[in-house]
């Protein structure tokens, strides 16, 4: 790696860590003022940066006094919180029991081929796809149901997951 | 012309999911820009609401002219400036739009009690609640009624916790009230997670204020102060709703200090959940509140002595809430009536799976599964056969052709070797496998077990191991045997309700469907041709055209062939995703 570069990539972690900060802090405060508790903490910290960095929960757990592993604890109980960051575009497919007697496992199956999604993964190796399984969202009058970036479709065919997410290659360059 | 015109959208889940916001304001568009006379607009109304019931013909829409009703099914935006035109301005409903028979014999044989308002009113709007009686129970319990007088009430309506367990709802709330504490807490449990099922989301999405007014009556009634109601964070809208529902309630003087001029005081805050399963256990539920990991604990004390941080609590699911303030204002021996002898009142199930008419329902005690499948549900999809129902989620059973006629109640379904459950009702036809069905909910139990007692955390790894084999083909002589024995160990052993109800569906398949089991180990054979080892996709020369779109569309590039001449699976390369059985327009591809 060129010095140039090696600068640069320190700068950037340099302003994401500055920014992190401030976001944390903002979340410390709302903790603060709504009584918060280690799960309402995660959860802020998941919609802020998408997963659970892992200096984020150190931070917390050194402010408020609270070991680490209660955080990491909680972090993987939960279905919610990832500590590992996921892919730009989300599809998490319902296998709830209506939409797995409807074909919902094949739906994952194919779109795991054709992202290309490594075995025990969930994110492709280029980070704009991950695809996720969910027990259910409570839409089974209309199964098989797929979320593809917080939208909910239903009555999904192979083919009307495959035109979205051709749709979204697209749109990601 | 003087008409009053109502237009009631559906946005639900599934209403949003089929295009209802886009229904919704395409009918606000074209209201706003009609010019036809001064008076219009105050006339002509479109509003949303919640659950219809009959998800499969979302975007459903109700046109009440003068209170007359014309409901359109399948309804999508661009649909809307006809139906504008002619039912709205010139008076003719486009009668090839509107609902046909099926729709009115799904609601015939209901009965809606905890769903009147679901689909009638706007879910964001107090007053609409208000103006269907909303708030009078509460009004009614705070100003003139005893913590006494209203358990008594409960007590006598029979009404039984719609959670699944069947806990009578008035006897809890009497342990709670009997215990002296400075801090109680009631507790709404809406962590629906049972697949299958979604009767709480659209009670939280369609009447969110039925619940919240349960809840101030129930605080009354137990003496206590704080309330929340934990849902799912998947389920965004209700969450949305909810929130809107208390804001406009403090707003109201509903909730916050001094209700309705009294001394007493209510709050109530949503806890959105993190995703976990276990969580709809009643102790798992409140460590999760308390912000730790949601594992339940042994049940030395019931909640109503120490719950929620160890204070006396009572902790109800959605229904049993929503209930609440039509039993004090309709009469307890009314709703006592209803049902049967041994359980009052109505119960939700989601119906879904193969049958016709998927939807939410309402139906009272004591109605036969064939009723609600055949005359509700419209009977199976593409006139398949009927093989089983699986009531319950995985924490319940399916129940076989033969025991159709069971009355619906919470004992009559435990004899069945199922469970009542939260409601989910998943109707499966001829081309399921039971074993692979299985299976699935044992995946889910099995990865969902907290892990804090042995026989669920490892009994339910080595049952999904053992019917994993069977579905490759490699199950082996006396793993029936086994399956039964490590069942029954589970559930005497496991701590709480999710290990000790785990094996139920294994336990009932078992006992109704056992054939199939002995031909997956013994044949290598998947009578439904479902398990994906035990079957392959070939192609018949016979049927075949040539037509080439199964090769198009095969992801693993399988099949071989030219144009016009039968094609040829590649058995060595095929991945059997079933996307070429789909894709044939012939059906010249044959699972076997």
């Amino acid at each position: 790696m060129r010095v140039e570069d090696c600068l640069q990539l320190l700068i950037n972690q340099g302003v994401k860590r500055e920014r992190m900060e401030e976001t944390l802090q903002k979340i410390l405060e709302d903790y603060r003022k709504n009584e918060g508790n280690i799960v309402t903490i995660l959860q802020d910290i998941e919609k802020a940066f998408g997963y659970i960095p892992e200096e984020a929960a150190t931070w917390f757990s050194k402010k408020l006094d609270i070991p680490a592993s209660r955080f990491f604890g909680v972090t993987t109980f939960y279905s919610q919180f990832h500590l590992r960051p996921r892919g730009k575009n989300i599809i998490t497919v319902c296998r709830g029991t209506a939409c797995h007697v409807k074909g919902s496992e094949r739906l994952i199956n194919r779109l795991l081929i054709e992202l290309d999604i490594p075995d025990n993964d969930d994110t492709t190796s280029d980070q704009k796809f991950t695809v996720e399984k969910v027990n259910c969202i409570g839409a089974c009058g209309i199964a098989p149901v797929a979320v593809v970036n917080h939208e909910v479709h239903g009555k999904v065919s192979l083919d009307k997951m495959m035109k979205e997410v051709r749709k979204l290659k697209k749109s990601n360059g | 012309m003087d008409k009053e015109i109502v237009i009631k959208v559906c946005t639900g889940t599934g209403g949003v999911a089929s295009g209802g916001e886009k229904v919704l304001s395409a009918f606000q568009n074209a209201i706003s820009a009609t010019d036809i006379e001064a008076t219009f607009h105050e006339r002509c109304t479109a509003k949303k609401v919640g659950c219809r019931g009959f998800c499969s013909k979302d975007v459903l829409v109700d046109i009440l002219i003068n209170g007359e009703k014309t409901t359109y099914k399948h309804v999508k935006a661009d649909m809307v400036p006809r139906i504008f035109d002619e039912h709205i301005v010139k008076g003719n409903p486009v009668a090839e739009w509107t609902v046909e028979d099926d729709y009115y014999a799904f609601h015939e044989k209901q009965q809606k009690v905890v769903l009147s308002h679901c689909g009638e009113i706007d879910p964001e709007d107090i007053d609409a609640y208000i103006a269907v009686g909303g708030y009078d129970a509460a009004r009614k319990a705070i100003l003139s009624m005893s913590p006494t007088e209203i358990v008594d009430a409960i007590k006598e309506s029979n009404l039984r916790g719609r959670g699944g367990a069947g806990f009578p709802t008035g006897l809890k709330w009497e342990l709670c009230w009997r215990i002296k504490s400075d801090t109680k807490y009631v507790v709404c449990n809406g962590n629906e997670s049972d697949p299958g099922a979604f009767m709480d989301t659209s009670l939280m999405e369609g009447d969110p204020h039925s619940i919240i007014e349960g809840m101030i009556i129930c605080g009354k009634a137990t003496e206590s102060h704080h309330g929340y109601i934990y849902t799912k964070a998947e389920y965004s809208l209700s969450v949305k709703r909810l929130q809107k529902a208390i804001l406009q309630c403090y707003q109201k003087g509903f909730l916050g200090r001094r209700i309705f001029g009294t001394d007493f005081d209510f709050n109530l805050k949503v806890f959105q959940g993190a995703g976990a399963f276990v969580c709809g256990e009643a102790t798992a539920l409140m460590r999760s509140i308390e912000g730790k990991r949601g594992m339940p604990r042994a049940k030395m004390w019931r909640s109503a002595e120490k719950g929620l941080y160890d204070k006396p609590t009572v902790i109800n699911n959605v229904e049993t809430f929503a209930n609440i303030p039509k039993i004090l204002m309709k009469g307890a021996r009314w709703y006592r009536n209803l049902g049967t002898e041994m359980s009052g009142g109505t119960k939700v199930f989601s119906l879904s799976g193969k049958v016709m008419n998927t939807g939410l329902i309402e139906v009272p005690m004591g109605t036969t599964l064939r009723e609600i499948i055949f005359n509700i549900g419209g009977g199976i999809e593409g006139g398949k056969a009927f093989k089983g129902v699986q009531i319950g989620g995985p924490s319940g059973g399916c129940i076989p052709a033969g025991l159709l006629n069971t009355k619906i109640d919470y004992e009559t379904l435990a004899q069945a070797g199922s469970i009542m459950g939260s409601g989910g009702m998943v109707v499966l036809d001829e081309t399921d496998c039971m074993v692979n069905t299985t299976k699935f909910f044992l995946e889910i139990t099995q990865s969902e077990s907290c892990g804090k007692c042995t026989p669920c955390r490892i009994g339910t790894k080595r049952m999904l191991e053992i019917l994993d084999r069977i579905t490759r083909g490699k199950g082996r002589d006396g793993d029936i045997e086994l399956l039964e024995e490590l069942g029954r160990y589970i559930r005497a052993a496991s701590l709480c309700g999710l290990g000790m109800t785990a094996p139920n569906p294994v336990l009932s398949t078992l006992r109704y469907f056992r054939h199939e089991y002995e031909a997956h180990i013994r044949e290598k054979r998947c009578p439904a041709a479902v398990c994906r080892d035990l079957i392959t996709y070939t192609i018949s020369k016979k049927i075949c055209k040539g037509c080439g779109a199964c090769k198009k569309v095969c992801p693993a590039d399988a099949i071989r062939g030219t144009r016009k001449t039968p094609h040829k699976i590649d058995q060595s390369l095929c991945v059997k995703c079933g996307t070429c059985f789909d894709a044939c327009k012939f059906k010249s591809i044959m699972k076997v």
